[in-house]
């Protein structure tokens, strides 16, 4: 019930303030959507709590029939087991968070706020339905809302042209992804005859040997439906090649890439993942797959990142980055990991967009790092949480991420696979850049010579304490979540913790293997991350003009990384322009030239015909009456001849 | 040859009669009424016929036929005439050239 009523208490909050917004007005509107979230903060981690601690079991809370067709049964249910509990925990504590936040953040929009506060809530309500589902198909409902909602959050500035295109590239950029998802839940259907998760995961040991023939080759079932999937959750999670809508989504105001990239949207990916783990655990192929691109997206986003000088792309990339890791880990087959880091990513990169947001807000919307730097006097709090969320982030003892972070790299190198060693390497690698660009920005922002506009510089200011004090809630977790929960999630009574939530085949001994990684390998991450920060000093504390020199002497790389390997240029090229050009034919010649012409032609054909027959009637009697005449004796001439 | 009047001649007048009137139609250009007055001759050529014909024949109906031609020609002659009376009032003249409303 409790339980219900968490997930549940964002929609109420966004109907309220959404419909009834224009009436109550834009404070009582806040009020509502930030009190559901409260109510929700409040009760998610509460049934999360009692779930682990054996005081409720777990189960499904049965809501109602959604579909009855045939043989095709989906039901509305929430599912609560602990991974369902600790997504609900995490997502609604953060959601409420930047609900909070955005009350400051938004206060002096021009637009009315209920509006926002509305999309926010929805969007949280989205991600809810999403973990809590307890069928595919209601689990793709939440998928699609959280897809809708980005789109209406990145666009939420809709006067803005920049802001409506990258909404739209978000929502189709989706959409490709969702296609794929879309098939794989259709052929989970085929496979097993049902879409709920009770009837799919017992049912998949006698499904194991299945093949499908297509195109003269034979795949084995679960590779397929496993890789249809994780093209799915490539899209949403903003994996290699369906990454492009993501930085393009900072278009929206801060608090939203805040919740795209921390608490929901983004994580439906690695949530998906792992709550399919029954099905990926007989899925070899595809786990490859998900380490593959998880581990080249957290190296290749790493790259971009250090180069880009907008603060909220910075921390875009990294969040790109960082879910390649928790790919990474699923795909060895350590779904506890990947979630674990999912719960410790969540809290410090809300914290680190946040206080992004902080900074913009301090310096008049400026987002551009080469026209800050030394700020740290002027907002020293939102310097110090934005330290705690970048060693968070590097993966510093004792902050979140190096429990998660390191817990990633260890999985990747203890799995023993040929694949697994190639997500170590980029795993570290990217660690190392990870460090680095984090610095990079802490130094740009908040350290060294000041390069804001001294018109800028006068209005600098702290933001006001509703804005701060999220912002200490999620430092507090990024110091302490790791801590916390890595015994729980990936300690030594993990099975005992997820409760058979998460399935690991007999055969993976990820977990198990996490202690007997060797001391070099545990080290290296911490090493890697260590070398970054001091290059990042190096570079831009000690020698600033260092990096304008490298990016002279090395053009070519630089430009390569600062125009994000040129992935928007080569899709423009090859799918944008095409289907501009076919539509450009199209409508030209088949519906201006063709559709348009027949009928129009035909209509000046008659006008012209008829301008000619006008030309008989010469009004003159007398013609008139020799034609009768002739017309007389023509019909008497031919009535005479023919008789 | 005889003097004797027999139906070719009241055919060759009749044809003359039609001829006229035909000629009187469209070789004239100045006046509606010579137009009714052509109709008319027509008529009478056609009456001339049926009457001939009839006596020719010795079968009544011609002459009867003959004066529902008259009734109906003398309607025609009204309904035009009073139509030229109006036009004239409209238009201020009755000349054919003028009559070109109906012009495309």
């Amino acid at each position: 019930m409790i339980y219900a009523v968490a997930v549940f208490a964002p929609l109420l909050g966004s109907l309220v303030s959404g419909l009834l917004g224009r009436s109550i007005g834009d404070r009582a509107a806040m009020a509502v959507s930030v009190l559901c979230m409260l109510v929700a903060a409040a009760l998610g981690p509460l049934a999360c709590f009692q779930l682990v601690s054996g005081e409720t079991d777990a189960g499904t809370v049965s809501l109602g029939t959604w579909v009855e067709a045939g043989h095709f049964h989906v039901s509305w249910a929430l599912r609560y087991d602990v991974l369902a509990a600790a997504m609900v925990a995490m997502v609604t504590f953060v959601a409420m968070l930047i609900h909070v936040y955005s009350i400051g953040y938004m206060a002096h929009d021009q637009f009315p706020r209920y509006r926002f506060f509305a999309y926010l809530s929805l969007f949280t309500f989205s991600m809810l339905m999403l973990v809590t589902a307890d069928n595919l198909l209601q689990l793709f409902f939440g998928w699609e809302g959280v897809g809708l909602c980005s789109y209406l959050l990145i666009g939420y500035w809709y006067d803005r042209p920049s802001a409506n295109a990258a909404a739209i590239k978000a929502f189709i950029v989706n959409r490709i992804g969702d296609l794929a998802f879309a098939v794989g839940v259709a052929l989970v259907f085929v496979k097993f005859g049902s879409i709920e998760f009770s009837t799919i995961f017992p049912a998949i040991a006698q499904h194991q040997s299945d093949t499908y023939s297509v195109l003269g080759g034979t795949f084995p079932a679960f590779e397929v439906i496993g890789v249809l999937l994780f093209i799915g959750a490539m899209g949403k999670s903003a994996q290699i090649g369906l990454h492009v809508w993501l930085p393009d989504a900072m278009e929206g105001p801060t608090p939203v890439s805040a919740l795209i990239h921390a608490a929901t949207m983004v994580t439906a990916g690695v949530f998906l993942v792992a709550r399919m783990s029954p099905l990926y655990e007989f899925a070899p192929f595809a786990l490859g797959m998900v380490t593959f691109i998880g581990a080249t997206t957290a190296l290749f986003a790493a790259t971009i990142g250090c180069v880009q000088n907008d603060i909220k792309r910075v921390i875009a990339y990294s969040t790109c980055s960082q879910l390649g890791y928790m790919f990474t880990a699923a795909g060895v087959g350590a779904f506890q990991v990947s979630i674990f880091h999912l719960m410790t990513h969540a809290f410090f990169k809300a914290l680190l967009f946040l206080s992004a947001g902080s900074v913009i807000h301090a310096v008049s919307d400026e987002q551009d790092m080469r026209k800050m730097g030394g700020l740290a006097r002027l907002i020293p709090w939102t310097c110090v949480v934005m330290w705690i969320g970048s060693l968070a982030l590097a993966g510093i003892p004792p902050f979140a991420g190096y429990y998660s972070k390191d817990a990633i790299i260890a999985a990747a190198y203890a799995s023993g696979t040929g694949i697994g060693m190639y997500g170590f390497i980029c795993t570290v690698l990217a660690a190392f850049l990870t460090a680095f660009y984090s610095w990079r920005l802490l130094i740009m922002t908040f350290h060294g010579r000041s390069r804001v506009d001294h018109h800028v510089l006068e209005h600098v200011h702290e933001s006001p304490p509703v804005m701060i004090v999220p912002l200490l809630f999620l430092a507090t977790g990024a110091v302490i979540a790791g801590k916390l929960l890595a015994p729980l999630f990936i300690g030594d009574d993990w099975q005992a913790f997820w409760n058979g939530s998460i399935f690991n085949a007999p055969t993976n001994h990820v977990l198990a293997d996490l202690e007997t990684v060797p001391a070099w390998a545990e080290m290296a991450p911490l090493v890697f991350g260590l070398a970054g920060i001091a290059l990042a000093y190096v570079m831009y504390m000690a020698f600033p003009l260092l990096p304008m020199q490298l990016a002279t002497k090395f053009r070519g790389i630089y430009l390569f990384l600062l125009n994000k390997w040129y992935f928007d240029e080569l899709y423009d090229a090859i799918f944008v322009q095409p289907t501009i050009r076919l539509s450009r034919m199209l409508w030209q010649t088949g519906d201006a030239t063709l559709i348009d012409g027949v009928p129009n032609g035909l209509a000046e054909l008659a006008v012209d015909g008829s301008r000619q027959a006008v030309k008989i009637q010469t009004g003159s009697l007398a013609v008139y009456a020799f034609v009768m005449l002739i017309g007389v004796v023509l019909l008497v001439g031919i009535f005479l001849v023919s008789r | 040859m005889g003097t004797e009047v027999g139906l070719g001649h009241f055919l060759v007048v009749s044809a003359i009669l039609l001829v006229l009137g035909i000629f009187g139609i469209f070789l004239n250009r100045k006046n509606v009424i010579i137009i009714l007055m052509s109709v008319e001759l027509i008529l009478l050529a056609v009456n001339l016929n049926l009457v001939a014909f009839s006596a020719a024949l010795g079968d009544l109906v011609g002459q009867v036929f003959a004066m529902f031609v008259l009734t109906v020609a003398a309607a025609e002659a009204a309904i035009g005439l009073a139509i030229v009376v109006i036009y004239f009032r409209n238009r201020g003249s009755i000349q054919v050239e003028d009559v070109n409303l109906m012009k495309g």
